[in-house]
């Protein structure tokens, strides 16, 4: 959600710098400025709530599966034995809420499996059982 | 004939590199080269600067041979390079894929080839491979034997079986084709008579070999139109720049004062065809000069080499462990003409741009019957080469249709409504209605091509219309699956299989195709993989 307001308050921003810079038109700039702001409401609550719903993830003895997306959405499912990298990261926004995003990777290089928000014990907890699975396997993988 | 051991050690690049290096670093200095002389001054110190221009480059490219060497040891080959930042590259040698030897017309004047070796990295382009620029074609073959050819005589009576169930499938598939397949048993006789009297290697078996009446399907692949608007630009840059009109040259003044009086209905069909026939003659040219005395070849330890090239000569030799399937690609003006061309799909060999794909070509633009009799052989059975497809069903075929005539609307739209307010021309606008009905027929088309099915172990999908492929990938090659759905697809019930892999393009999708189709197909691949997660699916849908 954050995320999200941040990008529209860039596109305001654009906006509300436009109107000022220019004269005349100012009706038609502030509907415009209104109307970003409206949209910017509905996706700022709509999305977020619909992409939480969406994202899920699983790990099973043999393989792990993703879904993420909303309007777009999309499932990928990797075999343990084929993983390559198994990374945590926390960004600025992460650290802020005390989370966490893990990325599994294979040998292809169509599309890595994504975790968003995990907390971080949780995090922590699969990277370790990913990377130990992982480990048990033979070969390279490809 | 320097033999090469796997002693671990150090060896350095042919001593000839010498001539060669140099020459190629003068293209490269040449803006500065220009420079140093416009800034040099007048006189006699300007031939000083000219030397010293010429000079540097030239004693930076002897530097690079005093600076490069190699060594291949039991498990590694390690390449040292550098001046001032001396880098060491080592690959693993189990991690080796492919091994690319390619000549260009100074290196075979004094018989030298550029040997690249290709490893499983392809998360990167073009990352992971080491260059070899400049060993003795005697080394560099030696080489390419020793890396590749660690199988022993058990694989090598495998794939000597293999090859030989191929053969006869590959001639039922030429069954089918009627004539075609008199002429390709022809053929085939007459390249087992040329391997007969004296192939390169003992042993090799040819699957295929250029025939001079392919250069027919030359014109139809568009390869020339990159060279031809890339000269066409620079020469109108140049012109612009020189401050050069066309109209100063006889010839030229010509052609352009006819253009000046010509009405426009004249000189746009003759500008049309001369830019067609420009095309046609560079992509014939670039043919010519790429696939020249075209082979591939089999191995029977184990590695399929390809070979080609008139003036720059390149060989290929891709190692078959790594060779996940093949894809059969037909562009529409190829397929208009019934050609096709056969690509491998490999790990460490990324199907690159231009003519030759990045070197995972294993047939050019050839017929059809051509392209798909050299798949069988390859893929070892005709049946995924030539079985029909399962169709994706009438949604699908809607999906086409909403697609095709969503953009085509959308663009129409974008032309008449400035048409309307009077302020754009009207006939942008007027095209684009007028070519509704090959929209239809391309979405139509889309919708024919689409395909799937799953014949052995091996996926095989075939979609697109302007570039219609059809890939054939083994399921040992598939990694994962990515099921994606946009929101339009969702509401109609389908999904966009994909499969992932390390070989070739990286990802083969399998688009609009039922929910549980999908799921089947990848069920049917790898067995058990999707079962801890298939409940959760269910118990959503329902």
């Amino acid at each position: 959600m954050t995320r999200a307001l941040a990008g529209w308050v860039v596109v305001g921003g654009v906006q509300v710098v436009w109107l000022l810079a220019t004269d005349g038109h100012r009706a038609a700039h502030i509907a415009g400025l209104l109307a970003t702001a409206v949209v910017a409401a509905a996706h700022a609550t709509v999305m977020p709530q619909w992409r939480y719903r969406v994202h899920r993830w699983e790990v099973a003895p043999s393989a792990v599966y993703t879904r993420a997306g909303w309007l777009h959405q999309e499932s990928r499912i990797a075999p343990i034995s084929r993983i390559q990298t198994v990374d945590s990261e926390r960004g600025p926004l992460e650290q802020l809420f005390g989370l966490a995003n893990v990325t599994v990777t294979t040998a292809s290089a169509a599309g890595p499996l994504e975790i968003h928000g995990l907390d971080r014990a949780t995090a922590q907890r699969l990277v370790d059982e990913l990377t130990t699975a992982a480990q048990a396997t033979r070969g390279d993988a490809t | 004939m320097t033999a090469i051991h796997e002693d671990g050690e150090w060896r350095r690049l042919s001593l000839r590199m010498l001539l060669i290096h140099p020459i190629q670093e003068i293209p490269r200095a040449l803006p500065a080269l220009i420079g140093v002389i416009a800034a040099g001054g007048s006189g006699g110190q300007r031939g000083l600067w000219a030397a010293l221009g010429v000079a540097i480059p030239v004693g930076l490219g002897m530097l690079r041979w005093f600076t490069t060497r190699y060594r291949v040891t039991p498990d590694r080959v390690e390449v040292e390079r550098g001046l001032f930042n001396r880098r060491l590259l080592a690959v693993s040698r189990d991690r080796l894929r492919t091994v690319d030897a390619s000549a260009h017309v100074l290196h075979r004047a004094l018989g030298l080839s550029r040997v690249t070796i290709g490893t499983g990295r392809s998360d990167r382009e073009g990352g992971g491979s080491v260059t070899l620029d400049g060993l003795t074609a005697a080394e560099a073959g030696a080489l390419r034997e020793m890396l590749l050819h660690r199988g022993g005589a058990g694989e090598a009576g495998a794939v000597g079986a293999r090859e030989a169930g191929a053969a006869r499938e590959a001639g039922a598939v030429g069954v089918g084709e009627g004539a075609a397949a008199v002429a390709a048993g022809a053929r085939e006789a007459g390249a087992a008579a040329a391997t007969a009297a004296g192939a390169a290697r003992a042993g090799d078996i040819e699957i295929a070999r250029l025939d001079s009446t392919w250069i027919r399907f030359a014109p139809f692949t568009l390869s020339g139109a990159v060279a031809v608007g890339a000269v066409a630009g620079f020469l109108a840059n140049a012109t612009n720049e020189a401050d050069l009109h066309p109209s100063d040259f006889g010839p030229l003044r010509n052609v352009v004062d006819w253009l000046d009086g010509a009405p426009l209905a004249a000189a746009i069909p003759v500008l049309a065809f001369a830019a067609v026939a420009a095309v046609a003659i560079a992509s014939t040219v670039g043919y010519v000069l790429a696939f020249w005395d075209f082979r591939l070849t089999r191995s029977p330890r184990g590695t399929l080499h390809v070979t080609r090239g008139l003036l720059t000569t390149r060989a290929t030799t891709i190692e078959e462990r790594r060779l996940h399937g093949v894809e059969i690609s037909e562009p529409l003006l190829l397929r208009a003409v019934r050609g096709a061309r056969c690509l491998a799909i490999a790990t460490g060999l990324r199907v690159g741009r231009g003519a030759e794909r990045g070197g995972s070509l294993l047939l050019p633009p050839a017929p059809r019957t051509e392209a798909q009799r050299v798949g069988a052989r390859i893929v070892g059975a005709a049946e995924p080469i030539a079985s029909p497809l399962t169709e994706h069903g009438p949604r699908a075929r809607a999906r086409r249709h909403t697609r095709a005539l969503g953009g085509w609307a959308l663009v129409t739209a974008a032309l008449a409504v400035p048409a309307a307010l009077n302020s754009f021309p009207a006939w942008p606008a007027l095209v684009a209605v007028a070519l509704l009905p090959a929209v239809v027929a391309l979405a139509a088309d889309r919708y024919r091509s689409l395909g799937h099915t799953v014949a052995g172990s091996r996926l095989v999908a075939r979609s697109g219309s302007l570039a219609r492929r059809r890939y054939i990938l083994a399921a040992d090659g598939i990694i994962g699956w990515n099921l994606e759905c946009t929101f339009f697809q969702r509401r109609a019930g389908l999904v966009t299989l994909t499969a992932t892999t390390a070989a070739g393009r990286q990802r083969y999708d399998v688009p609009d195709v039922e929910v549980e189709e999908a799921l089947r197909v990848a069920e049917a691949l790898l067995p058990g993989l999707l079962d801890p997660f298939l409940e959760r699916d269910e118990a959503k849908a329902a």
